[in-house]
């Protein structure tokens, strides 16, 4: 299901979009600001836990979207959800601009949530959760919906006699089945899939994914990957998306990133992603610091107070995105040139 | 179909469901028994009864019960001051305390949910407008307030039900918005959002239903907090009138005898204690028969 020959990044390609038709989902330098109260005697900060994300995601591809909490991930989730408007930039599902309150676009676009102890009604059965989606939008009668509902129950490996239990009669596995499955009730175009598997047992993860995997190529689906762990993402992603503070820092294909990550930051999460190999010592680069806080991003490059390259222009002018098709970075001193040796652990 | 082979049983419709997890709490079986012996007399009360809760017999005043010394069986319960058949007006009695506990407990579930699910749901402006509103009503003691309504409103069963179901009406929405607010943020909910539910859609069958557990359980305490209420209303003249035969008001015009005949007080109050606490037992059983967590597979 890879297809990174293509060379799609999706990014800013003109040509790929030739290749793979009008993208389903596009995000235009999405922003999105909060603003949070301090005290009764101070003005209203704000937080840019978004701040100019551009995308665009294809039929049958996945892009997943890396980075640490407090990136911006489940922000962007909520955006792309139609949960909130962004407060600038512009979202494009379908080719046609999405707003909170439109209802003809909601359908296109579903959500599977990280935790799939809260992401389930306790109070329905199984059946209801996924028969609500279809009585809130379709005219069907009673015997249609029950029908879909058990083919779609049957499709993410439900049995018939699950429809008439509750939620907690089931595992943390057979749960997010169930949550792939109400997200999917209403023949959605994109899956917003907000790390659908970190709550998982490692087995069920691989059990869970190789079903949306499935689901993908069947149903022809685009996913959005929230996620902060890379080893699952190198098992599903075309396209990567790393996230810092708001902002992507790197993004490219699976293929490229992995193999030749040009973003110190990105560089450090590739290197804490453990690797099944007792032979293979890499060298482990160790970031100092913490998040800095949305509230004061610093300056410049957000990633300069813990980067080991960082200079003083670093220190003061953002630096754009650049590169080809396949993989761009917002960085002064991308990996591949020589440059200072990362700190090792 | 061949389905129907391997099919053992048909699932449990949901009353048998609920009876099934309610009856497993011997408390709440308990309970309920007693709330309907109660109910049956209240409703057959002009057949049950001995005599007419009214009716004076000057010739058995303060009437011991038959149990005791001096007692006669005509009157089981014994007669009180001006000679009325206790165990009658206890039996009429129980119409009043349960029509209170229904209307007070209905009138301030309704309003207290409807109010407390706009604050919790919408948040806001709105919110702090209703909650500092509730924050001044339960600044008040309950029954001060209760009292003082009933002396703008004026004395009488039917404005002491009013009263009491706005002194309680605080607790309902408090309760309410604050697990309003706990599940507006929950997965499940965005879940239903997305998949383009409306605001009463969400307000009313996703949100609400998850809420219903400690609800169900203030609404029992709240039915006997109604009955005592109104009872310490008629205790304090300002509830239910004479000679109408309420608990309360039956303990107040007992107040003086005390001493000489104990029977006047204690049964009433006995009367009140056994119906507190059988619905009290019925709310709890309810809440776990309710609650699907606690359910096994």
């Amino acid at each position: 299901m890879r297809e990174a020959a293509l060379g799609n990044s999706g990014m800013n390609g003109e040509t790929s979009d030739k290749a793979l038709g009008a993208p389903v989902l596009e995000g235009r330098d999405l922003a999105r600001y909060y603003a949070i109260s301090r005290g009764p005697f101070k003005p209203t900060a704000t937080v840019r836990a978004l701040n100019g994300v551009s995308f665009s995601l294809h039929s049958g591809r996945t892009l997943a979207v890396v980075g640490e909490s407090g990136c911006g991930k489940s922000t962007l989730a909520r955006l792309v959800t139609m949960i909130e408007d962004p407060t600038a930039g512009e979202l494009l599902i379908d080719g046609k601009p999405a707003r909170v309150g439109d209802r003809s676009l909601r359908s296109l676009v579903q959500i599977v949530f990280q935790n799939p102890y809260g992401s389930l009604n306790p109070r329905q059965k199984v059946g209801t959760i996924l028969d609500e989606p279809l009585r809130i939008n379709t005219k069907d009668d009673a015997a249609t919906r029950r029908a879909k509902v058990e083919e779609m129950m049957q499709k993410v490996g439900l049995r018939p006699e699950h429809y008439d239990r509750y939620p907690h009669m089931f595992s943390g596995g057979q749960r997010q089945r169930i949550a792939i499955a109400r997200a999917l009730m209403l023949r959605p175009k994109v899956l917003v899939l907000d790390e659908p598997v970190s709550a998982l047992d490692l087995s069920i993860q691989a059990q869970v994914l190789n079903l949306l995997m499935d689901l993908q190529k069947e149903m022809g689906l685009a996913y959005l990957f929230i996620s902060h762990g890379l080893s699952v993402v190198r098992h599903i992603a075309d396209d990567i998306m790393v996230m810092y503070l708001g902002r992507p820092v790197e993004t490219g294909t699976s293929e490229a990133v992995f193999s030749d990550p040009q973003h110190p930051y990105t560089a450090a999460l590739l290197s804490a992603t453990p690797v099944a190999n007792p032979q293979g010592r890499r060298q482990r680069i160790a970031l100092q610091g913490e998040l800095p806080s949305p509230l004061k991003p610093p300056s410049g490059c957000p990633f300069n107070p813990r980067c080991w390259r960082a200079t003083d222009q670093c220190r003061e002018i953002m630096p754009a995105l650049a590169g080809d098709a396949a993989q761009q970075f917002a960085c002064y001193h991308p990996l591949g040139e020589k440059a200072p040796s990362p700190p090792s652990a | 179909m061949a389905v129907s082979e391997t099919k053992t049983a048909a699932p449990p419709s949901g009353l048998a469901e609920f009876w099934f997890y309610f009856s497993r709490n011997r408390g709440a079986v308990l309970g309920l028994v007693i709330f309907l012996v109660i109910l049956c007399l209240a409703i057959a009360a002009p057949v049950v009864a001995p005599h007419s809760p009214t009716e004076q017999n000057r010739a058995v005043l303060l009437l011991p019960p038959a149990f005791a010394a001096g007692g006669q069986l005509t009157y089981l319960l014994g007669t009180d001051p001006v000679g009325r058949d206790i165990l009658s007006r206890l039996i009429y009695g129980a119409r009043f305390s349960l029509f209170i506990g229904l209307v007070v407990v209905s009138l301030s579930v309704v309003s207290g949910v409807l109010v407390g699910l706009i604050a919790g749901y919408f948040r806001g402006r709105i919110d702090t407008a209703i909650m500092r509103v509730m924050d001044i009503v339960l600044a008040f003691p309950s029954l001060l307030l209760a009292l003082v309504l009933v002396a703008v409103l004026g004395p009488g069963l039917l404005n002491a039900m009013i009263a009491i179901s706005l002194v309680n009406l605080p607790h309902f929405v408090r309760l309410t918005r604050a697990s309003v607010m706990t599940e507006r943020t929950k997965d499940y909910v965005i879940g239903s959002q997305v998949a383009g539910a409306g605001t009463m859609r969400l307000m009313f069958l996703t949100i609400l239903p998850n809420c219903l557990a400690p609800l169900i359980v203030q609404a029992t305490l709240a039915f006997s907090a109604a009955i005592l209420d109104a009872a310490a209303l008629g205790f304090l003249g300002m509830g239910a009138q004479p000679p109408t035969p309420e608990w309360g008001t039956m303990l107040a015009e007992a107040r003086e005898f005390i001493q000489r005949a104990w029977w006047v007080v204690t049964f009433p109050g006995l009367a009140i204690l056994i119906t507190v606490l059988a619905i009290n037992l019925m709310g709890d059983g309810l809440r776990d028969a309710l609650d699907p967590k606690l359910k096994r597979s």
